[in-house]
């Protein structure tokens, strides 16, 4: 009931937006979780770099379109993590507050889910938090999509090459203990994992799934640390990252490489165990060291008050900035001219100089790894500032 | 074996603490609370929050809460429930009523709580391993159980032995009758919920040492909730303490000897069965 009036008062504004500043405005639309299993994510990675993105350009006095500058309009929706809810307002995005762009949706899924309906439209979408094999396939089919944070198997090469690394350098033997969660991100994850590590040799001794939003880990840690495995890789969603940290450090899991996918990352996976998970090793990574990449983060602290996280945020912004660049470059808010720019030309972002083959683009970090409090990028593809491996030693502060 | 036994039982406690308050409201008050989930994040959130802004300790906070929640709760009764109870003909439809109005509250929660917190409630109480007869646990998770075996031992008592719990009782099994023999049953009923809700609470605050919660998950424990209330039979104390005993043993022996993937399989296997078989639920009474 609430959410309805809410919505009702922001469409009334919407309507009164138009009214009053019909001249100079762009529309952009965006529709992301707020609720549901996905919103955790989407408040810190996608969320926050929207408002700031539309802020930092009204501040400079908007976008420079064909010599008329025009200030951005966000008009944002909650998808509820509900397919059918995102499909139902992205309808209403183009028919009733008739945007003129979008922000690609959170999440692997939605984007594919919603390509067809934006496509539709003919809104560009470049979409960042989805990790996919079926870029290519699905990038022919849908004119208007776009990749930017790489591939399943990018992401499971990216472990094995630190396994191999590690292997050889003698810390971590022959052993490795692998977990996943049971939905289509962790499954698909695993499946491949298995597949490629034991290509390498690697002899998975302990692998195992569990259901998403199990409330106690510690019968899979234990068998975990039974396995006698001297590597831990876990592919899982937060809340279970968490949990799985949680409870490695009550078991005090004896390895000497842990790794853990989407969360790790998360400024609060540190706010939530301190030291003790320095030199874990988690999906993602940046630079922190880049001076664009540094002006950025601190951007982020001071505008939206919180720390960007330390993967898909940049990501996400830089995609903001390949739609500025493109509708600024094309000068017309032409959906289709902006969209053959994207596919044309190469963009100077807070992840360097993105462009795309066949819509997706190949920079974007794989593997990052917390060290002295910081996550930093350990692999990738390219990108700069990669440091070497650390080896895990102990759970202590 | 030991390590099943030792997880088993401390996965029981958190079971526990998530239905104790759910059957008091719907055995007694019968208000099937769907929001009863939310309101258990809501216990989390003032965890996080006040050990995260002022380094309050959420074994503190589960105190703060419970006159907070217990005045929260009667004030939603009072004036959200009691109007429903009135005009509801016949159990079902009040069960029914009552199902789509706390459905909608959870929504207005977890709107708050987003508002308040998007993220996850990300914070770590007490994370410090002890050895129970050689097994590794969590002191958080002890304290959770010990504390949740207190308010069972509590309820249990006051139910059986105090005037106020006999009337409760007596509620729970008919609102006609006792109100003919000079119970105030509407007083009863919001005492039943506010109780309820002030448990779920202080589950909620507990819970949030170990598990990361965030604004929308409350709908999982609504579930589990649901789970061991039915098991263990409407409104017995009893049934939901053992209900949630024979879930977290069975979920924790399935995950380690068979595969933690199958551990929702087991418990509704189980819930399934009990349905079959003993459909008023482990210590209901059948229908007359």
């Amino acid at each position: 009931m609430l959410r309805r009036s809410v919505l009702g008062l922001a469409a009334a504004l919407a309507v009164a937006a138009t009214s009053a500043f019909a001249e100079g405005t762009i529309k952009v639309g965006a529709i992301a979780p707020k609720t549901g299993p996905l919103a955790g994510g989407a408040v810190v990675t996608q969320w926050p770099n929207v408002r700031l993105w539309v802020e930092q350009v009204n501040a400079r006095g908007g976008l420079n379109v064909g010599g008329e500058m025009m200030t951005i309009e966000l008009i944002e929706y909650d998808d509820k993590t509900n397919p059918g809810e995102h499909i139902k307002l992205a309808q209403r995005l183009a028919e009733q507050d008739k945007v003129d762009f979008v922000v690609a949706p959170y999440g692997t899924g939605f984007n594919i889910a919603t390509a067809p309906i934006y496509g539709r439209y003919g809104y560009p979408m470049i979409a960042v938090s989805a990790i996919t094999d079926k870029a290519d396939e699905l990038t022919e089919r849908y004119d208007n999509l776009f990749f930017t944070l790489g591939t399943t198997t990018a992401f499971v090469d990216g472990v094995k090459e630190i396994l191999v690394e590690q292997r050889e350098a003698g810390a971590i033997g022959n052993k490795i203990a692998m977990v996943n969660v049971a939905d289509a991100f962790g499954i698909e994850l695993a499946d491949l994992a298995r597949e490629i590590f034991t290509a390498e040799g690697f002899e998975l001794v302990y692998d195992k799934s569990y259901p998403l939003g199990t409330p106690d880990l510690s019968p899979i840690m234990k068998g975990a640390k039974a396995s006698g495995a001297k590597a831990f890789v876990a592919w899982s969603y937060p809340p279970d990252s968490f949990g799985l940290a949680e409870q490695a450090i009550i078991e005090d899991l004896d390895v000497n490489l842990y790794y853990s996918a989407v969360a790790t990352s998360f400024p609060a996976f540190k706010g939530a165990y301190g030291n003790k998970i320095n030199n874990v090793l988690g999906a993602g990574g940046t630079n922190v060291d880049d001076p664009k990449i540094a002006e950025y983060r601190k951007a982020h602290k001071d505008i939206t008050g919180d720390t960007a996280d330390y993967w898909a945020s940049a990501n996400t912004y830089a995609s903001l900035q390949i739609l500025e660049q493109a509708i600024v470059g094309a000068a017309t808010l032409d959906r289709n001219v902006v969209t053959q720019y994207i596919k044309d030309n190469s963009f100077d972002t807070v992840m360097g100089t993105l462009s795309f083959e066949n819509q997706v683009s190949h920079t974007y970090w794989s593997v990052g790894q917390w060290q002295d409090g910081v996550f930093r990028g350990v692999k990738g593809s390219n990108v700069d500032g990669a440091v070497p491996v650390r080896t895990k030693a102990g759970w202590s502060e | 074996m030991i390590d099943i036994l030792v997880s088993g039982l401390l996965l029981s406690g958190t079971y526990a603490l998530v239905a104790m308050g759910l059957n008091l409201q719907y055995g007694v008050a019968r208000i099937m609370n769907l929001a009863n989930g939310e309101v258990l994040v809501l216990g989390a959130l003032a965890s996080f929050w006040l050990y995260s802004t002022a380094q309050v300790s959420p074994l503190l906070t589960a105190i703060l809460v419970i006159p907070v929640s217990f005045i929260g709760n009667w004030l939603i009764y009072r004036f959200l429930l009691t109007p429903l109870v009135r005009r509801s003909k016949s159990k079902g439809a009040l069960e029914v009523d009552s199902i789509l109005a706390t459905f909608g509250m959870s929504f207005i929660i977890i709107g708050v709580m987003v508002s308040i917190e998007g993220g996850f409630f990300a914070y770590k109480y007490l994370s410090i391993p002890i050895s129970i007869i050689g097994s590794t646990t969590s002191l958080s998770r002890l304290v959770a159980f010990l504390v949740a075996a207190a308010i069972g031992l509590a309820l249990y008592l006051w139910l059986n032995h105090s005037r106020t719990g006999v009337a409760v009782r007596a509620v729970s099994v008919s609102t006609e009758a006792s109100g003919l023999v000079g119970i105030n049953v509407p007083r009863i009923s919001a005492l039943a919920f506010a109780l309820g809700g002030a448990i779920t609470v202080v589950g909620g605050a507990l819970i949030s040492t170990f598990i990361t919660l965030d604004a929308s998950i409350g709908v999982v424990f609504t579930l589990k909730a649901l789970i061991i209330v039915i098991m263990g039979g409407v409104g017995d104390i009893r049934g939901a303490i053992v209900a949630a005993v024979i879930l977290g043993l069975v979920e924790t022996a399935v995950a380690t000897l068979i595969d933690p993937g199958l551990t929702l399989a087991a418990a509704y296997f189980i819930f399934v069965l009990i349905l079959l078989f003993r459909p008023q639920g482990l210590f209901g009474k059948a229908p007359a």
